[in-house]
């Protein structure tokens, strides 16, 4: 009869829920990562020049070449990665159950998600920022004339929150006009709903060239209304993985400072500069201090390029995103990425 | 008889019967001519068939572009399953919806059909998560689009199904704990959305279980579909045992039949007659159901066109067409389990 099979599995779940949470981390993510000669990478389901599945359900983008470079520094393949699509809802709960390795999907960093989360970030991969896109029949010229404006925002992430808190500093009332699929919420705004529409400034250019009826028909605000690091999260209590992301990373950036390049990486191996030679493993081995290889950053520079190159083929002139280097610029080149030194 | 006065007695008889019915006709007429050309033209005479991105931009929404199914139909189809292998998902499907297709047409007697289904079943699992007879291992989170609706839908109905009736036999029972626990799971479940049981069987089951031990995030989704559809059917069921008349268990009785015997053989086949209607109702909704899925990672149909598109800077505005295109595969099926439930209900 049923009587015993439900109170069995009831009394299963009674006890299952007085368990204490477990430890969201065992502290080896890079053991289960060699184990299974796999990296498991957290992505989103779809933002233009960060994560995207082509038609035979390739993968790119430039969080998805973070999860490449790792694969390579650490499993000498970047092909030897899994893509878990994630939405901005799930995201973190798959870090923190261990579903994912790393989540590198398009991630603001907050003091609220870097201390409450049981995640902890670890470098960034772009500076994003919210801005504005309006009709030009309205003549605007600055987000504070949005004034009892209507505005379409898409739900569930930071940006529908930046735009009130702002225009409260302001001391300007709107009227946010929510959405939760993007498509609804754009289509919104092109069929003359809203007065503007708001997201990040990464995602707004390439809107008005591409989905709007007529490009020139649309202008982007100057205010950025936010600051949006976006970079890789991992799981607390790992400290061993935190600093083979964070570290992969800088060793990117110091890639393209030092002008070492995906094409030119075999001539630089016998470069005499000796941050370049430290970086690509050639003087003392970097390498053993974060368990891995003494060539690590010279595969993941093999592996997708510098930072730049990351940066050009995925949102930058080559790709169809278009976007200006801006504050994502070298730090000696006027912009803000910055890595510690790899000695 | 002559043809033209059929043809205008047959005009008179179902669509001019009286000034109220003439007047529907002209307007139902004046609206498809409003209406029909402008949608012929968008799906057809501007449409744009080929998967070319360049000239469904050009088109600028004027014709559906077509080409975004033309491009993406495998992606959207099998969704994240590895590309190379995708002829695997294609089996399995055609097999599965072979089996459902036999079983709803009635072309074999119940015990071949049976083993079909018992035969069916696990090849259609060793073929999607290989691991043996040379089939590289593909992940159950990598199952995506149809094949993963069906499976979800199928196995969701058919343990739903048992379920259902020992827990509406429970509801009846003469024992109050067993009645009651019925009646708390019942009340339970349903009072909970279904996207709730989800979060909970994909999310908090893998935290509050202990560290290194996991159940498969397609398994803990699946019992979640199945615990919940058992809930509902339960109560059509429940409303199906009541509607048979005590006279038929005092029949059953006077020929003796013990309590079992006749609930097996007199009261459950007209009590689940009686409601077919609703259970088909409910397989409707869990095959549309599935969708909810995604948002537990799991990219079945809904999802995978969604993932296929998302990024995708060249078909992204054409996402209309790609949900007509997956609107006409739930159509379908939605429409062949009507068809299946008028059959049964008929009593072929």
């Amino acid at each position: 009869m049923r009587l015993p099979n439900i109170t069995r599995g009831l009394l299963a779940v009674i006890a299952l829920l007085l368990l204490p949470v477990a430890p969201s981390s065992a502290g080896k993510t890079l053991d289960q990562v060699r184990q299974r000669a796999q990296l498991v990478c957290g992505v989103s389901t779809g933002v233009i020049g960060f994560s995207s599945a082509d038609s035979q359900g390739r993968w790119s983008g430039l969080d998805v070449d973070v999860c490449r470079a790792i694969a390579a520094a650490v499993l000498n393949d970047p092909n030897k990665v899994k893509y878990v699509p994630l939405n901005a809802q799930q995201r973190f709960t798959a870090l923190q159950s261990g579903e994912v390795d790393l989540l590198s999907r398009n991630t603001t960093w907050t003091l609220t998600r870097d201390a409450s989360l049981g995640l902890t970030f670890t470098a960034i991969t772009y500076y994003d920022g919210q801005g504005f896109l309006v009709p030009k029949k309205l003549k605007l010229t600055s987000a504070k004339q949005l004034k009892n404006a209507e505005i379409c925002v898409q739900s569930g992430t930071t940006t529908e929150k930046n735009l009130s808190d702002w225009f409260k500093a302001q001391g300007i009332k709107i009227k946010p006009v929510v959405f939760e699929k993007f498509e609804a919420s754009i289509k919104a705004f092109f069929s003359g709903r809203c007065q503007a529409y708001t997201t990040d400034a990464s995602a707004l250019a390439f809107i008005r060239s591409k989905e709007a009826p007529r490009p020139d028909d649309y202008a982007i605000l100057p205010e950025l209304i936010s600051k949006e690091p976006l970079g890789p999260v991992v799981r607390r209590g790992d400290d061993e993985w935190f600093a083979i992301v964070k570290w992969v990373i800088f060793a990117l950036i110091e890639a393209e400072e030092y002008g070492v390049t995906q094409a030119n990486l075999e001539q630089m191996k016998a470069s005499t500069d000796p941050a370049i030679q430290r970086l690509l493993g050639r003087a003392e081995d970097s390498g053993k201090l974060l368990g891995l290889e003494r060539d690590w950053a010279a595969r993941a520079v093999k592996a997708v390029g510098n930072y730049g190159e990351i940066f050009q083929r995925n949102v930058g002139s080559a790709s169809p995103l278009k976007l200006p280097r801006g504050v994502n610029a070298l730090w000696n080149k006027g912009g803000l990425m910055y890595a510690p030194p790899v000695r | 008889m002559n043809h033209v006065t059929a043809t205008h007695a047959w005009l008179r008889r179902n669509l001019f019967s009286d000034a109220f019915s003439g007047l529907t006709t002209l307007l139902l007429l004046a609206g498809a001519f409003c209406w029909l050309p402008g949608l012929i033209d968008w799906m057809l005479l501007q449409a744009v068939f080929e998967p070319d991105a360049a000239a469904c931009h050009a088109v600028n929404h004027a014709g559906a572009c077509w080409g975004v199914v033309a491009d993406k139909y495998r992606f959207i189809l099998f969704g994240r399953y590895p590309y190379a292998e995708q002829w695997r998902p294609l089996l399995a499907t055609a097999m599965l919806l072979l089996v459902i297709a036999t079983s709803g047409l009635r072309l074999m007697s119940r015990a071949p059909l049976l083993a079909a289904w018992a035969l069916a079943l696990p090849a259609f699992l060793i073929l999607m998560g290989g691991g043996i007879v040379g089939l590289s291992p593909v992940g159950s989170d990598q199952w995506g689009g149809l094949p993963l609706t069906l499976l979800l839908a199928t196995m969701g109905m058919l343990l739903a199904l048992p379920l259902a009736i020992l827990v509406a036999l429970g509801r009846q029972s003469g024992l109050p704990l067993l009645r009651g626990l019925c009646m708390l799971y019942v009340e339970l479940v349903r009072g909970v959305p279904l996207i709730s049981v989800l979060f909970l069987a994909s999310f908090l089951f893998p935290i509050i279980l202990p560290q290194g031990f996991s159940i498969d995030v397609l398994l803990r989704v699946q019992a979640g579909i199945v615990l919940f559809a058992a809930a509902y059917l339960s109560e059509t069921i429940r409303g199906g045992l009541q509607a048979v008349s005590g006279g038929q268990h005092d029949a059953a009785a006077a020929l003796g039949l013990d309590r079992w015997q006749a609930m097996r053989w007199i009261i459950l086949p007209q009590a689940l007659r009686a409601v077919i209607p609703s259970i088909m109702n409910s397989a409707v909704s869990v095959f549309k159901d599935t969708s909810l899925v995604t948002v537990v990672s799991l990219y079945e149909l809904t999802g995978s066109l969604a993932l296929a598109l998302a990024g995708d800077a060249e078909w992204r505005s054409f996402y209309l067409e790609g949900y007509l295109f997956i609107g006409l595969i739930y159509w379908i099926g939605c429409y062949a389990m009507s068809c299946f439930s008028r059959t049964l209900e008929s009593g072929k």
